[in-house]
C-alpha cells in the first residue's frame, strides 16, 4: 500500500466581508468560521484514493477540526503540528512538516507520496510544496489536477497531469515525491456517518514544532480601500436590452 | 541589477512578463537605491526572434537566453538553476504572477533560502524592501519584507500596466548554457496534449467574456449565456458554485481556484460575486452585471448592470443583437 501523507491548512472561510484583527497580522475568522482550502480538499481526495493517507496540519488545538473533516473522508491517520501559524512564514512551515516526515521515517514509516495544496487560501504564499521538496530532497511536481501512482508506490513512478500553458501537461516522477494539487481534478467526497465515527475515535498525534520560526516578514496586512460603487444601471429586466446592446455597441465589442 | 524572468508565447514576450518589466523598471529605477541599476531579462528555452528588440523596448538593456536539453521540456527545478545560473549579482529576480512564474520563482527561493513574495502588487519602501502582495484572494494586502538580497518577487498579473520606457534598453542577448544537474530534471513534462478549441485557454485571452453563476438555476441554464458568448466572439466562464454543482466542466471557472481574467468586457449573469469569484476578474476593464439583487457585490462593483433575471435579460439582449444585424 501506498503511504501518502497530505497537508491542510485551518483558513477563514472569507467569502463575504473580510475584518482584520486589532494587531493587523491575521483576519478576524470569529464571525466566518474555519475551513480548508479548496485545493487541499481535493489533495485529500487524490491521497485517500491513492492509499493509506495521513493528514497533517500546522495550526491551533482547533485545528482537530479541520483534521477530523479529512479522518471522516478516509484518511487513516492524523498529526497536528500545533502553533499559531501567523508567525510562521512558508519556510518554517516547510521545516516544521519536513521534521514530522523524517520522524516518521525514522519509525519506520515512510511517506511515498506528500500531497499540498498549490497555494492556501488566505496567505497564498505558493511555495511551501517547493520549500518541503528541497527540505526533503525530493523531487516535486506543481499545480497538477491528478495524481495515479502503481499499486505499490514504493521505488515506483508517479503520473501527474494539470493545465500548462499550451495544453494538458503529464509528468512522470520517480517516488517519492512531492505533489501540489490545484482544485478540479477530482470531485471530494462527503463523509459518511460511519466515517465521521470513525474520525472521532482516531487519536491525533500532536507535536510541538521543533525549530524556532524565523517568522513571515509580514509587517502588516490592511484592507484596500472601499470603493464607492458607481454602477450605472442600465435598467430592469428585458427592457434593458437595447441600452445593453448600445453600450456593447460603444465599447465596440458587437457588430 | 534585477533580473526579469520572462515567459513568452507565440512570438512575444507575454503581457504579465511586460508588465513585471514595467515593474522591475519602476524599482530600478529609484534613486539612491540599493536597487537601482539596469534590468536584464531570461528567457528558458526557446527565444522567439522578436522577443528581444520587444525587451529592448520596455527597458531591458540584456537578454539572458538560456539553451541546452534540459530545457526541451519543462521541469520546475531546472528553470529555477538556469535563473540562478544567471542571476550574477541581481538585487533582485522578477517573475511574472502566472502559475509558471510563481514555481520557478518558489524554486529559487527555496535553493536560495531567501524568502519570496507572492502577487506583489506595489512598492511600501525601499531600504530595506518593503512590497504590497494581495492575499486572501486580492481581498487582503500584506505588507511583507523582502530584507535579503536577491529579493524575489512575482507581480500580479494586471497589478501595473505595461509601458515601453522613456529611453529603450540595448537589450544585448547573451546565451547561457547552464549545467542542470540530474535531479532537477526528475520531475519534468513527459508529454503535453494540445488544449482543445473550448478550454480555458480561449478564456484568459478572451476580449469578452460572459459569466454565469448560480442565478443559471441548473444544468440547461447556459444556451443563452452561450450564445452570448458567441454572438460577442467571446469565451464562457462560470463562477465556483456551477463547478462545484457539476454544471459546467471545471476549466471554465474564474476565480481564486479557477481562472483569472482580464478582458475588455465581462458580462456576469446571474453571479454575486464573492470573493472567491472577484480574485479572478477583478482586472476586466469594464463589468456589464446582470443580477436580480442589486444589493449583489458583482453589482455595486461592475460598471455598468441590469436589474433582472439572466434568463429573460440575456435572451433579449441575444435576440437584439440578431435584429440590428439583420
Amino acid at each position: 500500500m501506498t503511504n501518502v501523507l497530505v497537508c491542510i491548512k485551518r483558513v477563514p472561510d472569507a467569502a463575504g466581508e473580510v475584518l482584520l484583527t486589532a494587531d493587523e497580522q491575521a483576519l478576524d475568522a470569529r464571525f466566518v468560521g474555519f475551513t480548508v482550502s479548496a485545493h487541499e480538499n481535493c489533495a485529500v481526495e487524490l491521497a485517500v484514493r491513492i492509499g493509506d493517507a495521513t493528514v497533517l496540519s500546522l495550526g491551533p488545538a482547533d485545528t482537530v477540526e479541520q483534521l477530523r473533516g479529512a479522518l471522516g473522508v478516509g484518511a487513516k491517520a492524523a498529526v497536528l503540528i500545533e502553533a499559531d501559524p501567523v508567525g510562521f512564514g512558508p519556510a518554517d512551515i516547510a521545516r516544521e512538516i519536513a521534521a514530522v516526515v523524517k520522524a516518521h521515517e525514522a519509525e519506520g514509516k515512510t511517506y511515498d507520496l506528500i500531497l499540498l495544496g498549490n497555494d492556501a487560501a488566505d496567505t497564498g504564499d505558493f511555495q511551501v510544496g517547493i520549500r518541503l521538496a528541497y527540505e526533503l530532497g525530493r523531487p516535486v511536481v506543481n499545480g497538477v489536477r491528478t495524481v495515479e501512482v502503481p499499486e505499490d508506490g514504493a521505488g515506483g513512478v508517479a503520473t501527474a497531469r494539470g493545465d500548462g500553458i499550451d495544453g494538458v501537461e503529464t509528468y512522470e516522477v520517480p517516488l517519492p515525491a512531492v505533489v501540489t494539487v490545484l482544485e478540479g481534478g477530482v470531485e471530494p467526497r462527503y463523509p459518511t456517518i460511519t466515517g465521521r465515527m470513525k474520525a472521532k475515535k482516531t487519536p491525533i498525534e500532536t507535536v510541538e514544532p521543533r525549530n524556532q520560526p524565523r517568522g513571515p516578514e509580514r509587517v502588516r496586512l490592511t484592507l484596500p480601500p472601499a470603493q464607492p460603487s458607481t454602477v450605472d444601471v442600465l435598467g430592469e429586466g428585458p427592457d434593458a436590452a437595447a441600452a445593453v446592446v448600445d453600450l456593447l455597441q460603444r465599447l465596440g465589442v458587437a457588430r | 541589477m534585477i533580473l526579469v524572468f520572462v515567459e513568452t508565447a507565440a512570438d512575444s514576450a507575454t503581457e504579465v512578463s511586460l508588465e513585471t518589466v514595467t515593474f522591475a523598471r519602476s524599482l530600478a529605477e529609484r534613486p539612491e537605491s540599493t536597487l537601482a541599476g539596469p534590468v536584464h531579462a531570461l528567457v528558458v528555452g526557446a527565444l522567439p526572434e522578436k522577443v528581444a528588440d520587444e525587451l529592448g523596448a520596455y527597458g531591458v538593456a540584456e537578454v539572458h537566453h538560456a539553451v541546452g536539453d534540459a530545457f526541451s521540456a519543462y521541469a520546475g527545478a531546472a528553470w529555477a538553476a538556469a535563473v540562478d545560473a544567471v542571476r550574477g549579482d541581481a538585487v533582485a529576480v522578477l517573475a511574472p504572477g502566472t502559475p509558471r512564474g510563481m514555481e520557478v520563482l518558489a524554486h529559487l527561493g527555496a535553493r536560495l533560502d531567501v524568502a519570496m513574495a507572492a502577487n506583489v502588487v506595489g512598492i511600501g519602501a525601499t531600504d530595506p524592501l518593503v512590497v504590497i502582495r494581495q492575499v486572501q484572494g486580492g481581498a487582503v494586502l500584506e505588507e511583507m519584507r523582502l530584507p535579503e538580497q536577491p529579493a524575489l518577487l512575482t507581480v500580479a498579473g494586471h497589478a501595473v500596466e505595461a509601458t515601453p520606457a522613456a529611453a529603450p534598453g540595448a537589450a544585448v542577448v547573451r546565451e547561457h548554457s547552464p549545467e542542470v544537474a540530474a535531479a532537477d530534471l526528475l520531475a519534468r513534462v513527459v508529454s503535453t496534449e494540445p488544449a482543445g478549441p473550448d478550454e480555458s485557454g480561449a478564456l484568459t485571452s478572451a476580449r469578452v467574456v460572459v459569466g454565469a453563476g448560480r442565478g443559471a438555476g441548473g444544468v440547461d441554464g447556459f444556451d443563452g449565456v452561450i450564445e452570448l458568448a458567441e454572438l460577442l466572439d467571446g469565451a464562457l466562464g462560470v463562477s465556483r458554485v456551477v463547478t462545484s454543482l457539476g454544471w459546467r466542466p471545471h476549466h471554465e471557472q474564474i476565480g481564486q481556484t479557477g481562472s483569472r481574467i482580464a478582458p475588455e468586457v465581462y458580462i456576469p449573469c446571474g453571479i454575486s460575486g464573492a470573493i472567491q469569484h472577484w480574485a479572478g476578474c477583478s482586472s476586466s476593464k469594464t463589468i456589464v452585471a446582470i443580477n436580480t439583487d442589486e444589493n449583489a457585490p458583482m453589482v455595486t462593483k461592475a460598471t455598468y448592470a441590469v436589474i433582472g433575471d439572466m434568463a429573460e435579460v440575456v435572451p433579449a439582449i441575444n435576440a437584439e443583437i440578431r435584429k440590428r444585424r439583420s
